[in-house]
């Protein structure tokens, strides 16, 4: 995970209003950007996101979370210029995007970035294949090419057979399976999805996160992921950032994030998460003095969740072994424990602060 | 803002109400001693139009060479295309026709358009008929271009659209005659003014579906496009007009109908052999039976034109891009395979060529006896019908009960005794929707009461003026009053008054009996599949024929006169309302009628206390359409004998007097504008009760 930073973001800020270029004619950085964010505020502007900071790792999943209208839809757009930000550094591979040209920038979304829309963005009147092959085309590909590179990611999406059908005679899931094909096309080294899944209902999503996951196990994209699901940001993150109105609140991993809540406001969406969730074998493993023989072994970092048709098949309990030395052994008396004593201490911190 | 609705204010209005109507009253009592009342006085006036004679003839003076030029330009396209319609054997246009129809629409369209075809040739109608769709053919790509230029226009410049968008509004205002003068003075006579006309009558619905479909396409699809890549250019045309291109096609139909409702209109100047000529050449010299064969034929091609181009605009299309070049461009190998098939067939057989004169029929002799029998037969209902509409209605509202009422028209003498009855029943018709709590009915009562005693000939001036002005006042506040004002001036300084009213009596009569006629259609159709099903048709058919074709069927059997007029106005508005109210009562939302019913509403309440009220901003745009629709059908009905504006347009035009015709066709858009004021403001508070009726 700690591989090269792909992408950095620092210091960024979009404001909408009558003239957000005031606030920044300076050119040493922002000091105090509560207080900054404020003033904005009271002079009828919108800091729509607010001295945001953060880095992507080569192959790593990174999402951005919040509840609706906390900006994350204008950091994403900012990473991608669609929108421009009012002030600080988008770095992609080390350049910065913000300094290139209109010409740069066609070139560097033709090559090197895809973007998946919540709505899925489709153009009404291609079709599957066309719509896949709509930002080759653009680039005058030749029709052969087009062609073969549209089979190659329309398959990964496991849309094949559909290719001549129209956005509107497929479902919500089957075309927003179109709009990640189209943007992986070009096979972009960043890839950006602003709430895709957000428009499927509940069932397709859980299916649509699975496919994801997978793809992202084959391409090793680096990503940046929005989306206001807390357990779909528990599912598929490497590292996560929660906003509240404009600004990040913290950054860290979903473990992280729930077990050391920076606030009230991310610890209200931790307390939703169920723990068995995120406890892993380790931490729930007891060490007994006398351990039954030949129980099955397992890691300590596996997520206990997945574990539990095996705690059922073997009423005794599993080891927990890591590189070969005895941890503990998990039985269902030891997770019931470890469960309660984690709700008790996510309990009190919800409770003191 | 008189929208206080206080009992302390609503009371007080009444009393303003009551005042203006007994001045009302008592100065139209008092204009026979004093005749200023009656008839505006001419020193009054100002000769507006002498000096738009004057005005024009300064801009002809300096512009002509321009002009003419313009025109002798824009001549040559028109001659190519009609050389070619004309050298083309019929058997390759028909042909052409029929397959484009099979793209369009399937079968049934083909089949429609073959008919049709059939009919043109088999009446002997070909070559008027191609004079006419070489008009459209040369005036839509042109009409299309200029308004696609400017809606992208607007599109990026959102000052161009503020700009363009009231110019537009009032130019549909003016009646269609009216456009033709300027045209006439600054391009000459000739077809190239059926051109121009259709062109600027046309291009407004091209320029708003231009505007509406590149505006309309999905934020998240140009992101979408961005994000692929797009150059600004690649962006505009690939992605935002390839998205928007359903819309913008629709105005295609539109534009194509307008040209063509244009160009039959505009043959009215003569000196054009098509078809538009014909049919009023025949109906000038009263041959009927000739008029309706060539009306006919109008009315079957402005159903082919729609019918194609709405079936190409909204075609779902299903491209291989796959396959090879043949395979791409199959419809249009096709299509010129067959042309050249059916050119070669017509050289070894002559009848392929030209269409025989022994295979075209006239059947306009038996059909002009069939109907002088069918007149003569139904004289009485006929004349029973008619006569009934006019006496009660037609005269009433334009001289008044106390001149009409006459033992020849009604059976007996007025006396005394007959004018305090309709006093009583008007005003305690108006006492008893007071105390029911429904003072507007009640002032209404008042107001038609007095009117139709009088007539609104008869109602003075300044009478008139103040009753409209305060119902303006009442209707949309100080604005409504201001506009009401300044219309009222202009309608009395330009001298238009005398026949401005006759204008207001024929299509006010006309749209109020459409409006009740419409709307109660309307709610038959949104309570009944079936009757819309019945009804939906005939409304296309009604919607997409040029007006004037209306008027032959109406001629042929009510005679010239202000009947007929009624009638074709009528034919013509009732349209609007039907579709509306249809509109509005069917899209109630399911919710407040599931709630309605589970409270016990039975089927009669439900509709009326429930569903019409909720529909009413709906069925109030209907009124406003059917305005419109009347006033422009008014200007044309002056064809069959009118007294008012649309016949000073008209004689303005068959004079070439320019400057009495444009200010009459000038006031008539006044009162269009001022009608479109007046409907806004009605819907706007059908709207704001029923704010919050919905989550
Ligand atoms: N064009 C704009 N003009 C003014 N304010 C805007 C504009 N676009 C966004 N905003 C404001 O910026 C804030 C952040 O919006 P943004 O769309 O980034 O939120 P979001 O987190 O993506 O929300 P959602 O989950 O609803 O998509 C909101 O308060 C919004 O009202
Ligand atoms: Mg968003």
């Amino acid at each position: 995970m700690s591989g090269d930073v792909k992408l950095s973001c620092r210091n960024l800020w979009k404001v909408y209003g009558p003239d957000p270029g005031q606030y920044f004619k300076s050119s040493e950085p922002v000091s105090d950007a509560a207080q900054l964010a404020a003033r904005m505020r009271s002079e009828k502007h919108i800091p729509a996101a607010i001295n945001v900071g953060f880095d992507v790792h080569v192959g790593e999943t990174f999402v951005i979370m919040g509840l609706s209208g906390s900006g994350k839809s204008t950091v994403v757009r900012c990473l991608s210029r669609l929108i421009d930000a009012d002030h600080g550094q988008v770095l992609l591979d080390g350049e910065d995007l913000l300094a290139k040209s209109n010409r740069e920038l066609i070139d560097i979304r033709r090559h090197k970035m895809g973007m998946v829309f919540q709505n899925f963005g489709l153009l009404p009147h291609l079709n599957v294949i066309e719509n896949i092959a709509f930002p080759l085309r653009l680039q005058g590909l030749s029709p052969a090419d087009q062609r073969e590179r549209a089979a190659r990611v329309i398959d990964l999406v496991g849309l094949g057979g559909r290719e001549n059908a129209y956005p509107r005679q497929l479902s919500g899931g089957q075309q927003q399976r179109v709009g990640i094909a189209r943007s992986l096309a070009v096979e972009p080294e960043l890839w950006l999805l602003d709430e895709p899944f957000s428009a499927l209902d509940p069932l397709i999503r859980r299916q649509m996160q699975d496919e994801f996951l997978r793809i992202q196990r084959v391409l090793k994209k680096s990503i940046v992921f929005i989306t206001h699901d807390f357990l779909e940001a528990l599912r598929i993150a490497d590292r996560m950032a929660i906003m509240r109105d404009g600004r990040v609140v913290q950054i860290g991993t979903p473990e992280e994030l729930i077990l050391h809540p920076a606030d009230d406001y991310v610890a209200q969406f931790t307390g939703e998460v169920p723990r068995i969730k995120i406890l892993r074998a380790g931490q729930c493993a007891e060490a007994l003095a006398n351990r039954p023989e030949g129980l099955p072994q397992v890691d300590p970092e596996a997520r206990v969740e997945g574990l539990m048709p095996l705690l059922a098949a073997n009423p005794k309990g599993v080891d927990v072994v890591e590189g070969g030395t005895y941890v503990g052994t998990l039985t269902a008396a030891s997770l019931v424990a470890a469960l309660a004593a984690s709700e008790g201490a996510q309990a009190r911190e919800v409770a003191h602060g | 803002m008189a929208e206080g609705r206080g009992a302390g204010s609503s009371l007080s209005g009444a009393v303003v109400w009551l005042a203006l109507l007994g001045l009302a009253l008592g100065l139209a009592l008092l204009q026979v001693r004093f005749p200023v009342l009656h008839a505006y006085p001419a020193d009054w006036q100002l000769p507006l139009g002498d000096w738009l004679n004057v005005l024009m003839q300064w801009l002809v003076d300096h512009t002509k060479p321009f002009f003419r030029f313009l025109s002798w330009v824009m001549g040559f396209p028109l001659q190519w295309v009609s050389d070619l319609l004309a050298w083309l054997p019929w058997s390759v246009s028909a042909v052409a026709a029929v397959l484009i129809a099979y793209q369009a629409g399937k079968r049934p369209l083909a089949i429609f358009t073959g008919v049709s075809l059939l009919y043109v040739l088999a009446m002997g109608l070909w070559p008027d008929t191609m004079n006419s769709l070489a008009l459209v053919a040369v005036s839509v790509p042109l009409a299309i271009a200029l308004g696609f230029g400017l809606g992208v226009a607007g599109f990026f410049r959102p000052r161009v659209e503020r700009f363009l968008t009231p110019m537009m509004d009032v130019t549909q205002t003016v009646p269609a005659f009216a456009y033709l003068l300027p045209i006439l003075m600054l391009f000459g006579f000739g077809p190239v003014v059926g051109l121009i006309a259709g062109v600027i009558f046309a291009f407004p619905p091209m320029v708003k579906n231009t505007i509406v479909g590149l505006r309309e396409v999905p934020s998240e699809i140009i992101e979408s496009g961005l994000m692929s890549g797009a150059t600004p250019w690649q962006l505009f045309f690939r992605v935002r007009c390839a998205a928007g291109l359903r819309q913008i096609l629709l105005g295609v139909n539109q534009t194509t109908m307008a040209a063509l409702s244009m160009i039959i209109i505009a043959s009215i100047i003569g000196g054009s052999e098509d078809i538009g000529w014909k049919v009023l050449s025949t109906l000038r010299k009263a041959e009927f039976g000739e008029s309706l064969v060539a009306g006919i034929v109008i009315a079957l091609m402005a159903m082919v034109l729609d019918r194609i181009t709405y079936g190409l605009a909204t075609r779902e299309q299903d491209m291989d891009h796959d396959k090879g070049f043949l395979a791409r461009h199959r419809f249009g190998v096709t299509l010129l395979a067959a042309m050249i098939a059916a050119y070669g067939l017509s050289l070894v057989v002559p009848a392929l060529q030209v269409w025989p004169e022994g295979w075209t029929v006239d059947p306009s002799g038996p059909l002009n006896r069939g109907i002088e029998a069918f007149v003569i037969a139904a004289k009485p209902v006929l004349d029973a019908t008619k006569n009934f509409v006019i006496f009660a209605f037609v005269l009433p509202l334009k001289i008044g009960f106390y001149k009409v009422v006459s033992p020849f028209t009604w059976g007996f003498t007025p006396t005394l005794w007959h004018a305090a009855f309709y006093v009583v029943l008007v005003v305690g018709g108006a006492f008893y929707a007071r105390t029911r709590g429904r003072g507007g009915l009640a002032i209404a009562t008042l107001s038609f009461g007095l009117i139709l005693f009088f007539g609104l000939t008869n109602m003075t001036w300044p009478g008139l003026a103040a009753l409209l002005i305060y119902f303006g006042y009442r209707s949309g506040g100080m604005r409504l009053a201001l506009w009401s004002a300044a219309a009222m001036g202009f309608i009395l300084i330009s001298g238009s008054y005398d026949k401005a009213v006759l204008s207001v009596q024929l299509c006010g009569l006309a749209v109020v009996a459409s409006f009740i006629i419409g709307s109660g259609l309307g709610v038959l159709a949104a309570e009944s599949d079936r009757f819309s099903r019945i009804l939906r048709p005939i409304n296309d058919t009604l919607q997409t024929m040029p007006p004037f074709v209306l008027l032959i069927p109406i001629i042929m059997i009510f005679k010239i006169g202000e009947f007929s007029a009624l009638l074709a106005i009528i034919s013509y508005a009732v349209v609007a309302p039907i579709r509306y109210t249809e509109y509005g009562i069917r899209n109630v939302p399911k919710e407040v009628i599931e709630a309605s019913t589970s409270l016990g509403c039975t089927r009669s309440q439900l509709l009326w206390r429930v569903k019409i009220p909720l529909a009413m901003p709906n069925i109030m745009l209907g009124l406003n359409q059917a305005i419109m629709f009347g006033i422009s059908m008014l200007v044309i009905s002056a064809l069959v004998g009118t007294d008012d504006l649309g016949q000073i347009i008209y004689i303005g035009l068959s004079k070439g007097n320019f400057g009495i015709g444009f200010l009459a066709g000038i006031a008539m858009a006044v009162i269009a504008l001022l009608s479109d004021q007046f409907c806004r403001a009605w819907q706007k508070r059908s709207e704001a009760r029923l704010e919050g009726a919905y989550p």
